[in-house]
This record gives C-alpha cells, structure tokens and sequence, in this order.
C-alpha cells in the first residue's frame, strides 16, 4: 500500500484538514464561502483518487456530486443569498482567530491520537483516512459554535458532511447505498436551509442568529 | 413478485404520502389519513402471524415488532386527534389549506421514515431513515412560520444534523471494524450479518463508534448534554407533531442506539456500553426533573418531562439484565401512549384557552370538566402514581436497581421525586383554582386520549400472560 498511491492519498486528505483550518479563520462571508468551494474541490479530488486506488468507480459518481454540487451550484446559490440579504460585507466571529485555531488545533490532535490509537490493526491508509475525517468532523462542529450568522454555520455543517464522505471513501468497499445517501441528504439539507434562510430573512431582517436568541420560547 | 405484510406498512404511507400531497380539502384528506394510519397499524399487528421474509434490507424479529406496533397504534390515534386539530386550526386561521396539504403528506412521510427505521436491517438504511424522518419534523415544526416556530425548527435542524451526522461517523466505524471479519461490501453493514460475527469485531474500533453513535443518536432521544432542541420543538409545532415526538421519534432512536449495544454486548473485549448510558440516562432524569420547575409554558413542561423519563429508560436499559430490560420496555411502552394521550389533551385544552402560557389558564376541572380531569388523570399517570402502568415500570427499575447498585437508585428515585413535585405544583394551577382565561367547551376527540390512558391503567393492574411473555423474550434478546 505505500509508495506513490499511499503518498498523494494522504497528501488530499490532509489537505482538507488544512482548507478547514482556512475556513477557520475567515471572516467574511464572501471569503469563505470561496474557501468552501475550495475545500469541496478538494474532496471531489481525493474521492475521485480513492476511486482510482481502490478500483472502485461508483465513486467517481461520488466525485462528480461533490464537484456539482458542493463546489459549484452552492457556492453560486450562497454568494448569490448573501448579496440579495446584503450581508456580504458582514463580518462574523465570536471568538478571536488565535483562540479558534488553538481549539482547532486540539481537537486535530485529539482526533489523531483516538483514531490512530484504535485502529492500530486496520490497514495504515484507512486509519489515517479515519483520522484526517474525523479532524475536518471536528473542525466542522467548532466552525459551528464559534460562528453567529446562520450562512457560516450552514458552512461549518457542510464541511463537516465532507468529512464524512471523505470517511465513507476511505472505508474501502463500503456499499453505494451511503455514499449517495450521503449527497443526497446534503441536497434535502441544503433545500431546508434555502428555505429557512429566506424565511428568516422575511421574519428578523437578519441572519444573524443571536437576533433570534430574542423569541426565546418563554420569555414573552 | 408478491409484498407482504413487512414491505407494506413501508409502501402505504409513501403511497398516502403522495396522495395527501396532491388532493385537496382539509375533511378529506384528514379522514385519509386516518385510514391510512389504520391500514398500516392493522398490517403491523399481522406481522405477529406471518412470518416476512427477512432481506437484506429489510428483517422483523421479536425486539422490532414491539416498537412497529406501538409506532403504528400511535401514529393512528394521533392521526384521529390531528384531524379534529387541524380543523380547529383553520377555523381561527392559523394554518392555510395549503400548509394543512403539506402537512398531512409530512405525516405519513415520517411515518413511512418510522417504520423504515425500524424494520432496517442494514445500519446504512437504518440511518438515512433516521435523517429522513428528521428532516421531515423540521419541516413540520416550522409551519406555523411564526418567530418561535422559526427558531425551533432551525435548533431542531442544527442540533438534529449534527448528531445525525456524528451517528453516521459512528455507522461508518462499525463498519470498518466488521470489514477485515466479513469482507468488503454490502453484508458488512447488514444486522443479521453483523450479529453473527460480532464477537470476532476489533473491539477498540467499536468502542469509538458506540460514542459516537451514543452521542449521535442520544441527540435524538433528547439525553441531557444534548437535548436543547427538544422542548422547542415540542411547544413551537403542531401539538399532533409533539405527540408524535415524544411517544414516537425519540423511541426510534433508542431502538437505533439499543441496536448497536446488543452489538456491543456480543463482543467480549469491547467497553460495557451500560456505564455510559447509565450516566447518561441518570444526568437526563435528574436535570429535566429539576428544569420542570420554572416550565411557564405547558407543552415546554411536558417536553422536559419527556426528557426526564426518556432519561429513566435509557439508565434502565443502561442497567442491563432481564428484569431491567423489561422494565424499561414496559416504561418506554407506557410513556409513549400516556406522553402522546398528555399531549392531545394539551392541545385540546391550548385551543380552548387560546394560548399555551400555564399562567393564563386555570380551573380546568370547573370550566372543561372533560378535559381538566383528562389532564388528572394524565399528569397523575405521568407522574409515576398508582395504579397506573406508569407505576408498575417505574417501580420496577428503582426496586430492581435497589438490588444491585443502591446508590445509583436513591438517585433515580429522588429524580423521580422531583419531578413529580415540579408536575403537581404546575398541575395544581391549571386544573383547579380560579377559572381563567376563555371556556368555551371544547370541540375535542376525546376517543384516542382515554384510550390511551384506558391501556395504561389496564396496564398498572392487570398484564396480559402473552404480553409479559413477549416482552420478557425482548428483555432476553436484549442481554
């Protein structure tokens, strides 16, 4: 398994590791919603050569979703909400940048001591495939509560989806049924946040969940 | 090709699901759905006789069938209970023609996601039923389209995805671990598969994924660090849709979270995953107990009352053994149909008041006798008093905690203390006392909810042989 194949595998997973750290730092919507482009381009890529490794082509399908879909049609659709909301200028952070890449960092350190430690006997690209996709998980969920605004955490949620397929790929000749269940899911959740995004917007005049936080169910 | 009873309570409420999606008129298309919610409990009750063919997709066995036919006798009161809702809600305008279509095609869409979840035999289709079903309360809860409902269901959504998510890393683990014993592909994932082969799994890689998959799917039963969705989303919906919640969805998720710790249990060098639910159901019980006490609004109290006995079954089954196993299917039986009876009298009585605020209600039992005593004889079977089924489950635990861990059972009986305290203080205001607020009689179903509570006080005085017998063959199975 090692050499060249083993090399450019872990090369891309651990490349989306870092795009993840990128999207950590973004603050502006703008940027990072390019990052998330980014980081869908990545994946595609690293889909598509588990697909070429492992010979196993209903991946490329796989692939080809995360190119579409992740990479393209919601970054277009997101930028194109952002510039409608007239929040493309906005700035979101919650914490500071040093603070949420230390978190990051921890919780990267976190994932590769767990994986690598239980998955001593399985073979050495699969264990560090589960490791690199449960640090984008992780990161992914830290993204999720550092931010306000409901666009960066509908971001946060979809790059932690790609580390889940990222997951599901790495685990050789896991059956189809997932992997499209997977991007189909990510297009109904997609659908729902659309939906929701709008809704909000019609309601608060802002995305910005803390306004929210306001219609507490019992303070009325 | 011939469907038998197994594929059929999947394909009726997709097919009701896109017939109530297209036909319009709010009396017929509630009347159909209720017909297709019986339909589908009467083939769920025929799967006691015949015998399905188990797939690969698809299996029923002992432990599945109890939970089938409790989601289906469920899902068909609450349908009768819907139908007298919804009219209300479009007398005073609340809910559109159109918003009542989408809605009654959601209902059979989630029950169709319900049964799927729970007669999957593989852990992938196990969990993309899960999701669906999700998904499809996000959309309910979020139809009134008012600030609160907005704010529930996008929680919902949030909180919800993310333990759907971790659930799915956890599915994704546990198939690695079977893959080096069972090979590559579809079998890997398979239950009846799974279970043969359990014991030869790589036991550090299981452990990791039942966290996950606890935390994951705890999510969805509302246990305590997780549960911030849950009382939202119960107030915020439909009162049918909170009905549903509580007696129907978290116990879905249970059966998903039971499932891989029967996987769990066959391996012998993994972790005990008893000690984790114990801690987790224990926490639940005596937080939500407590949190009980400040609930101003009535259907957020009972929500947090559904954590709290979600909490009990879960530290029961967490506790293992057959008497525990039992109590805890007994309990988890019997808070479903009195939480969902507790909820169609909730939303009788929210109607009748025009508002859900417990400070603007009051003197129940004087005003709507009928509704104020349901209420009684709800909040007193709720609350674990004699001679409900309630008690007898309860009862059960503590006592059979009592006898091996004692520490642990104070804890769980003070838990349950306080949480009836926190019932009765609130149960005090608004049945008895001043009359206020409007009292109106009320145009209310009260067909489903004193059947509910007619089985459940059955149930605290006399059980049926046969059904102490399936439920002590489950309380086996289930180790």
């Amino acid at each position: 398994m090692h050499g060249l194949t083993f090399d450019i595998a872990h090369m891309l997973a651990g490349s989306l590791v870092l795009v993840s750290f990128l999207e950590l730092y973004q603050d502006r919507l703008m940027a990072l919603i390019n990052i998330y482009a980014v980081h869908a381009v990545v994946l595609t890529l690293s889909v598509a050569w588990q697909a070429l490794i492992q010979d196993a082509p209903h991946l490329y399908i796989t692939a080809l979703i995360a190119l579409s879909f992740k990479a393209i049609v919601i970054p277009v659709a997101l930028r194109r909400i952002i510039v409608k909301l007239g929040i493309h200028r906005e700035i979101d952070n919650v914490v500071g940048v040093g603070l949420a890449m230390l978190a990051g960092i921890g919780l990267v350190a976190l994932s590769m001591v767990v994986m690598l430690r239980v998955t001593a006997e399985a073979d050495p690209l699969a264990r560090e495939d589960l490791a690199f996709a449960l640090s984008v998980v992780l990161l992914g969920l830290l993204m999720m509560v550092t931010r306000r605004n409901a666009v960066s955490q509908v971001i946060g949620f979809m790059s932690l989806e790609n580390g889940l397929v990222l997951a599901a790929t790495g685990a050789k000749g896991m059956p189809l049924v997932v992997e499209i269940s997977v991007a189909f899911s990510v297009l109904i959740a997609f659908i729902v946040i659309g939906i929701f995004l709008f809704r909000i917007r019609e309601r608060f005049d802002t995305v910005d969940i803390q306004a929210l936080d306001r219609f507490r169910g019992e303070r009325r | 090709m011939t469907i038998d009873a197994l594929e059929a309570i999947l394909i009726v409420p997709l097919i009701a699901a896109a017939v109530l999606a297209v036909l319009p008129g709010y009396r017929l298309t509630a009347s159909l759905n209720v017909v297709a919610a019986l339909a589908t409990f009467l083939l769920s009750v025929s799967l006691f006789w015949t015998e399905p063919h188990s797939g690969d997709y698809l299996l029923v066995d002992d432990l599945n069938r109890v939970f089938i036919v409790l989601t289906t006798f469920v899902a068909l009161t609450t349908s009768v209970f819907s139908a007298s809702y919804i009219g209300h809600e479009i007398a005073i305008g609340r809910l559109s023609p159109r918003s009542v279509r989408f809605y009654h095609a959601m209902y059979q869409m989630l029950m169709f996601a319900m049964n799927l979840a729970l007669t999957a035999n593989n852990i992938g289709l196990m969990w993309v039923a899960i999701e669906v079903a999700t998904l499809t309360t996000v959309l309910m809860v979020g139809i009134y389209r008012t600030h609160e409902a907005l704010e529930a269901a996008w929680k919902y959504f949030i909180l919800g995805s993310v333990g759907i998510a971790l659930a799915l890393f956890g599915t994704i683990l546990v198939y690695m671990a079977a893959r080096p014993v069972i090979g590559e592909g579809l079998n890997a994932m398979v239950w009846t598969v799974l279970v043969r082969h359990a014991a030869q799994f790589d036991a550090p890689l299981l452990n990791v994924a039942f966290v996950f998959l606890l935390l994951g799917y705890g999510t969805k039963v509302g246990l305590a660090p997780l549960h911030a969705w849950l009382p939202d989303a119960h107030a915020e919906g439909p009162t049918p849709i909170s009905a549903v919640l509580s007696g129907l969805l978290l116990n879905v998720a249970l059966y998903a979270l039971l499932r891989f710790k029967m996987l769990l249990a066959l391996n012998p060098a993994s972790i005990a995953p008893g000690p984790l639910m114990v801690t987790m159901g224990l926490i639940s019980c005596v937080f939500a107990a407590f949190m009980l006490y400040r609930r101003r609004d009535i259907k957020r109290m009972f929500a947090y009352s559904s954590i709290e006995h979600m909490g009990i079954i879960v530290f029961a089954f967490g506790m293992g053994g057959p008497i525990a196993n039992f109590a805890a299917l007994l309990h988890m039986t019997m808070h479903s149909l009195t939480k969902s009876a507790i909820f169609f009298t909730v939303g009788h009585i929210a109607q009748v008041k025009g508002t859900q605020k417990i400070a603007d209600m009051g003197g129940l039992t004087v005003t709507n006798p009928l509704l104020g005593w349901a209420l009684v004889v709800g909040v007193v079977a709720i609350a674990g008093l004699p001679p409900m089924g309630i008690f007898m489950s309860e009862f059960l635990v503590v006592s059979s905690t009592f006898a091996r861990q004692p520490l642990l059972a104070i804890l769980l009986a003070f838990g349950i203390l306080v949480a009836l305290g926190g019932l009765f203080l609130r149960l005090n205001t608004i049945a008895f006392g001043e009359p206020r607020g409007p009292s109106e009689p009320a145009h209310a179903s009260y067909v489903p909810m004193f059947a509910h509570f007619a089985i459940v006080f059955a149930a605290g005085i006399y059980m049926p042989p046969g059904l102490v017998a399936g439920f002590e063959n489950v309380a086996r199975l289930l180790g």
